[in-house]
């Protein structure tokens, strides 16, 4: 007879690994690559490669460096760099790409201790350190090859028109190469919430949002402007983040809440482009409090006499 | 009428069924020619040993007495003749005192057993005590305890909750219960009710049971004072505060116990025993036990006296040993994981499971990845993730102020994490660090 194992409970557990839900992501990543190859060619593609393979050769070395384990095989690395290269323009030289691979992963993730500690997304917090130190080349948005316009939609928001919500939608614009195509975006956004990867509160409350106090703000295009710049992008992949974003549903809609009506405010009060990535990053800084103040009530709770 | 706190519907997780054992009548075992009789099965003050080695006993005699009123009596399973009183490590480490008896093989009962004369709630309490039943849903308690009339200032008990819920995968004894007690199941719910005043009872079973939906819908008509509740099947369903949330909309204060939300909670096979006591006062001697798992060759229900070392039963029964990765008393949610198969069957076992590794299967443990999903399914409304980290960090007062005491370790925390964490057996330390403390 074997011996016998001596756990305590539960002894069953759920098919669920953290792999299997980076691959989800990764999987709910590929459509919006597709459209980004179509729309921008090949050198999208090359561009995601290039931040996949920095992503997730630093986070082997730096876990050969530190004597633990290598995690690549969770796949959460290749997912920061898929999300960082679709934060990027289709030309942005290589070398800039691997050095904001190597930011993320070294410096946002690892630093604070990896997988589940750090507390800024690290594909975001890369895409504005290349912003502040590659701005050139980080707003040298590429076009689809016989797009019309000179610039990003968030730059002329006062100019667009009802005759430009399909362009929008399917990405026929100026932007960095993961975040025109609003079509893919949404699509795999609906298939990680069919999954349950995540939950529907904070894209929902995010866009809504930005909807909402876009217009209140009087913005002249508020409908259109959810389909412009990052904010689907933003949405839908970075503030779902888990690890930068509330445990409860509550604390969700809130967080959502509060990201749109920062990117809002940012979009039409400041003459900076980067709304949806600068309401995330302070967004992610608040977290905690945003935790402690929207916990579920345990059950069965007393009220104080 | 005293308010209540009412407590919203809780959801629970999908937790795989695999009730094989679904239609397999209860079957009897040969019974074994020794059997190792714990003096005590039961939460509260131990019994005290009656006899001494050489003494002659029959099925039922009186073989340890209840200390107190939260105690309860044992009896022999068997008849013939007590060769030991010895120790034996329980599965928590403990020491357990046993009675040893040599079986005669002819299950002679005692001859004072008669039924019990019960004309009131004190006659059925004490009918219930000398009975030596204990809750059977797994958490022995004495049952003559929750039948007690509340105290000075406590709500009246108005609702019969009987938790026929049976939410662990694998275990399908509670419904053979219903299809093969159904009478003693109405009797015992009959007498509860109108001994100790309980205006009302429900009936809460989970989906996957039709067929005993459909018994106790033809036993109790609708309308009636007994109502037939079909439940989602969601774990952890029959934990004794979901169960009388989704079943009556109260809630059981943090803290307190059903009686403080009106409700006397009875395991289904619990309330059949009552009624089959009553009818032949025979106390509780053997068990109706779900025998399964990727180890075991004929899996099926058994009836067992209690006491019988679990390798006999095993064996009689068919095992591959070998094959055995782990030996659960109860379910594999909330079970407990046996060192030995040498160890006796109890009063308050609903299943022996003899899991292969394959059906247990092989997990790497992550770094948490902050997803939420303990918290979110926390059927009491916990944040495993932050008492965690509070119990990393040796946080006592944070760990208090996330309610860490009020953890029922059902597992949904464990079961659920993709990192594959040991969530809940994390939540035990905190709690374990509190009471340390002096807390609760």
């Amino acid at each position: 007879m074997n011996k016998l194992t001596v756990s305590s409970s539960p002894h069953i557990l759920s098919g669920d690994s953290t792999r299997s839900i980076m691959g989800s992501v990764l999987l709910a990543l590929s459509p919006t690559l597709l459209a980004a190859a179509i729309l921008y060619g090949l050198r999208a593609v090359l561009l995601c490669g290039v931040c996949v393979g920095a992503s997730v050769l630093t986070e082997h070395i730096w876990c050969l460096a530190a004597k633990k384990p290598s995690s690549v095989w969770d796949l959460s690395a290749a997912v920061t760099g898929v999300i960082l290269s679709f934060n990027l323009p289709a030309s942005l030289p290589l070398w800039q790409a691997v050095v904001g691979s190597v930011f993320a992963i070294a410096v946002v993730k690892q630093l604070f201790g990896g997988l589940g500690c750090n507390f800024l997304n690290p594909a975001l917090a890369a895409r504005v350190m290349m912003n502040i130190s590659f701005t050139g080349s980080m707003t040298a948005y590429s076009f689809p090859a016989d797009a019309a316009s000179t610039a990003t939609p968030m730059a002329e928001l006062g100019e667009l028109g009802a005759k430009d919500f399909l362009p929008l939608l399917v990405g026929y614009h100026g932007g960095v190469m993961g975040e025109t195509c609003a079509l893919t975006l949404l699509l795999g956004g609906a298939y990680l919430v069919f999954k349950g990867v995540i939950k529907p509160h904070i894209p929902l409350a995010f866009i809504g949002s930005t909807l909402l106090f876009s217009w209140l703000f009087g913005s002249p295009n508020a409908l259109l402007s959810i389909f412009a710049g990052g904010l689907m992008l933003g949405a839908i992949f970075m503030a779902t983040d888990y690890v930068t974003s509330p445990y409860s549903d509550l604390g969700k809609i809130v967080y959502g809440l509060g990201a749109g009506l920062l990117t809002s405010l940012i979009r039409i009060y400041s003459n900076s482009s980067e709304g949806v990535s600068f309401a995330l990053l302070i967004m992610n800084l608040v977290v905690p409090y945003i935790n402690d103040f929207t916990r579920r009530r345990p059950f069965g709770e007393v009220s104080a006499r | 009428m005293p308010t209540f706190i009412s407590a919203p519907r809780v959801r629970g997780i999908s937790v795989p069924h695999r009730k094989h054992t679904d239609d397999s009548a209860t079957a009897a075992i040969t019974p074994p020619g020794e059997v190792v009789i714990p003096l005590s099965m039961h939460i509260g003050r131990p019994a005290e040993a009656l006899v001494k080695p050489g003494d002659r006993v029959f099925v039922g005699t009186l073989i340890a007495k209840a200390t107190g009123f939260i105690s309860a009596n044992t009896h022999s399973s068997v008849s013939g003749t007590v060769k030991a009183l010895r120790e034996i490590t329980a599965s928590d480490g403990s020491a357990a005192a046993c009675a040893v008896i040599e079986s005669d093989g002819l299950f002679e009962p005692d001859p004072g057993i008669r039924p019990p004369a019960v004309t009131d709630r004190q006659s059925l309490m004490d009918a219930v005590q000398a009975s030596g039943l204990v809750g059977l849903g797994g958490a022995g308690f004495p049952t003559h305890v929750k039948l007690a009339a509340p105290a000075e200032g406590k709500p009246p008990l108005d609702i019969l909750v009987i938790n026929a819920a049976e939410c662990e995968p694998y275990i399908t004894s509670d419904n053979r219960t219903m299809l093969e007690d159904w009478e003693d199941l109405k009797a015992g719910i009959e007498a509860v009710m109108r001994h100790c005043g309980l205006r009302r009872a429900v009936i809460g079973i989970e989906r996957n049971k039709p067929r005993a939906i459909e018994k106790m819908r033809e036993l109790f008509p609708e309308k009636g004072d007994v109502e037939v509740l079909p439940l989602r099947c969601s774990y952890p369903q029959g934990a004794e505060k979901v169960l009388i949330a989704n079943a009556t909309g109260r809630a059981v204060p943090m803290g307190g116990l059903p009686a403080d939300a009106g409700v006397v909670v009875l395991n289904v096979t619990s309330a059949a025993f009552i009624g089959s006591y009553l009818r032949t006062g025979t106390p509780l001697v053997s068990k109706r036990v779900t025998v399964d798992g990727g180890a075991v060759l004929n899996p099926g229900n058994y009836r067992v006296p209690i006491g019988t070392p679990i390798s006999h039963l095993l064996s009689e029964v068919g095992w591959e040993p070998e094959r055995a990765e782990k030996l659960l008393m109860g379910g594999p949610m909330m079970g407990t994981a046996l060192y030995t198969a040498d160890y006796p069957l109890l009063k308050n076992n609903n299943a022996i499971l003899a899991l292969t590794s394959e059906e247990l299967g092989v997990y790497r443990i992550d770094p948490c990845i902050r997803c939420g999903r303990c918290a979110d399914n926390c059927p009491m409304g916990l944040s495993p993730v932050e008492i965690a980290l509070a119990l990393e960090q040796k946080d006592l007062t944070r760990m208090r102020n996330l309610f860490a005491m009020n953890c029922i370790e059902c597992g949904s925390c464990s079961f659920v994490c993709p990192a594959k964490r040991p969530v809940t057996q994390t939540m035990r330390l905190a709690k374990g660090s509190i009471r340390k403390a002096g807390g609760r």
